[in-house]
């Protein structure tokens, strides 16, 4: 069965029949999923199974081989470079390697969207320090980034992905390498931003993160699995 | 957006944009100082382009106001003859003045081939009569007709025959400046594109990250097409200083003196080089900003 089937109302991101290869063979195939507006999912699947690369799609990372990805309504492969553009700043991602940019402080780096999309203002100072200090960098807002551990570069992540007040998150599996009291702090963040509305997708092989949010949210479960997107059963 | 507007908006700048590139990288080094040798170079180029303006426009001016008449008669009629000759002249429409040349002038026109001292008065040299035109010029024609009834040994020279070689020269050598000047502007930008290309390759991960959190093309580019700029202005404005320091020092432009003498800039000329840093920044901006466009629509 596939996520299709729940969709209900206007997507804010969809996947139509969307697959995904390369070099000669298919990682992903057929994948439909609707994440409506103030949904939760969770993507789950083993290892190399393709999270990531359905990750990617949703954020026009990646252009799918077949099928079609639309972003708020347009379809990614006819979005001009501004349109999607546009469309990621509407968007907050956390990728899975965390990327930064090395030469500016962990403060400069989590507040980059709001520059990128010029939305910041006279209070953002205040949001950004508040924002660092509920993610745990509040001591570590000068620090460069090759300077965090694992889990300061996760949290800094999502903190910059949060920064804007995004329509969407996407995350990549945003508590691989923190410590479970720390998870369960993210995951709040996530189930408060969803509660406001926020459409968000997490990607995680972490089980017990998954029970976790079921507990607080209503939260789809997918599991990717031989190249097919399912819907989880009970076993979690 | 007019091109105002963007250069407006480039001096302007964004501070935190600029920020998103790191500041290290070799290429920061080889625009400024590649900036400033051309901006130097174009400082002379633009000083002999200026000089050999300034001489065409002398050549050409002084001979098409001057000729000469040449007479050679027996030393008997040689003052009948040019009195002849001045005469003629003084009733000829579009001659200002005549004169003839002493004969301390004419040994010091003759002095640089057979040295001082010359026995002017042994030699049977032609008598030379300088004639002066008016702006309207005079029916050269007309002249000779009446030179050859009236002084049978008196030849007009207009300097027709060699004045037009020296200014076309001399015209050449002014093209040749401004094709020099055009050609170090081509160099600069082939370098600065080599080195946007550079610096974008090297920081193609800045670029990636920015292009994930939702950054423009534009806003990208901006970043390095005002550090490039500013780098090719300032050194160029380097360049340009050091050139004009170079040309001031050189022996002092003089109106009769030799080209070499006369390379450098006369008065307001002083304030041509100042537009090459301006030229080196426009460069800079146009050549930065199509290179790092192609790159950025090359990547995903």
């Amino acid at each position: 069965m596939t996520e299709a089937a729940f969709g209900r109302g206007r997507a804010v991101i969809e996947l139509k029949d969307a697959g995904y290869g390369y070099g000669g063979g298919t990682l992903l195939e057929e994948m439909n999923l609707r994440l409506t507006p103030g949904s939760f999912h969770f993507l789950t699947g083993p290892s190399g199974a393709g999270k990531t690369t359905l990750l990617k799609l949703c954020y026009a990372d990646l252009t799918p081989t077949s099928g079609e990805v639309t972003l708020f309504d347009q379809p990614s492969h006819q979005m001009s470079r501004d349109d999607l553009a546009h469309a990621r700043q509407r968007m907050g991602v956390v990728h899975q390697n965390c990327e930064f940019l090395d030469h500016l402080p962990i403060t400069e780096n989590v507040a980059l969207p709001l520059t990128v999309s010029r939305r910041g203002g006279p209070g953002e100072d205040a949001n950004l320090a508040d924002l660092l200090g509920w993610v745990g960098l509040a001591g570590r807002k000068n620090a460069l980034p090759p300077e965090l551990s694992g889990g300061e570069r996760q949290r800094a992540a999502l903190a910059r992905a949060v920064i804007t007040d995004p329509d969407v998150i996407l995350a990549d599996e945003p508590t691989g390498n923190i410590d479970w009291e720390m998870s369960l702090r993210l995951l709040q963040l996530l189930v408060e931003l969803n509660r406001m509305g926020k459409t968000i997708l997490v990607a995680t092989h972490d089980l017990s993160l998954i029970r976790a949010a079921k507990a607080q949210v209503s939260a789809r479960v997918l599991r990717i699995a031989k190249g097919r997107l399912q819907l989880a059963g009970a076993d979690l | 957006m007019s091109l105002a507007r963007r250069v407006l908006g480039l001096l302007q700048g964004d501070a935190q944009a600029d920020r998103v590139v790191p500041k290290r990288g070799h290429s920061v080094r080889l625009t400024l100082f590649t900036s400033a040798a051309m901006a130097f170079l174009a400082v002379f180029a633009l000083a002999m382009s200026l000089a050999a303006g300034r001489l065409a426009d002398r050549w050409s001016e002084a001979l098409a106001r001057s000729s000469t008449i040449r007479i050679s008669a027996p030393a008997a009629e040689m003052e009948p003859q040019t009195w002849a000759v001045l005469e003629v002249l003084q009733q000829t429409p579009g001659v200002e003045s005549a004169r003839a040349l002493t004969d301390e002038e004419q040994q010091g026109l003759l002095e640089p081939w057979f040295g001082p001292g010359l026995p002017l008065e042994d030699l049977p040299i032609p008598r030379l009569v300088e004639v002066i035109e008016t702006a309207e010029g005079y029916d050269g024609e007309g002249l000779r007709q009446r030179l050859a009834a009236e002084a049978p040994g008196a030849v007009l020279d207009d300097h027709t025959r060699w004045r037009r070689p020296l200014v076309q020269a001399a015209g050449r050598l002014r093209m040749l400046g401004w094709i020099s000047l055009a050609l170090i502007a081509a160099s600069t930008a082939a370098m600065v594109t080599l080195a946007a290309q550079s610096a974008l390759a090297a920081n193609e991960r800045v670029i990636r990250v920015m292009r994930l959190i939702g950054a423009r093309d534009v806003y990208i580019a901006r970043a390095f097409v005002r550090r490039f700029t500013l780098r090719a202005a300032y050194g160029a404005a380097a360049g340009t200083v050091l050139g004009m320091i170079a040309i001031a020092i050189l022996p002092r432009a003089q109106t009769e003196g030799a080209f070499l003498t006369g390379l450098g800039f006369a008065g307001a000329e002083w304030l041509w080089p100042l537009i090459l840093p301006l030229l080196a920044g426009l460069t800079a901006f146009w050549a930065t900003r199509v290179a790092a466009f192609k790159r950025l629509r090359r990547m995903q």
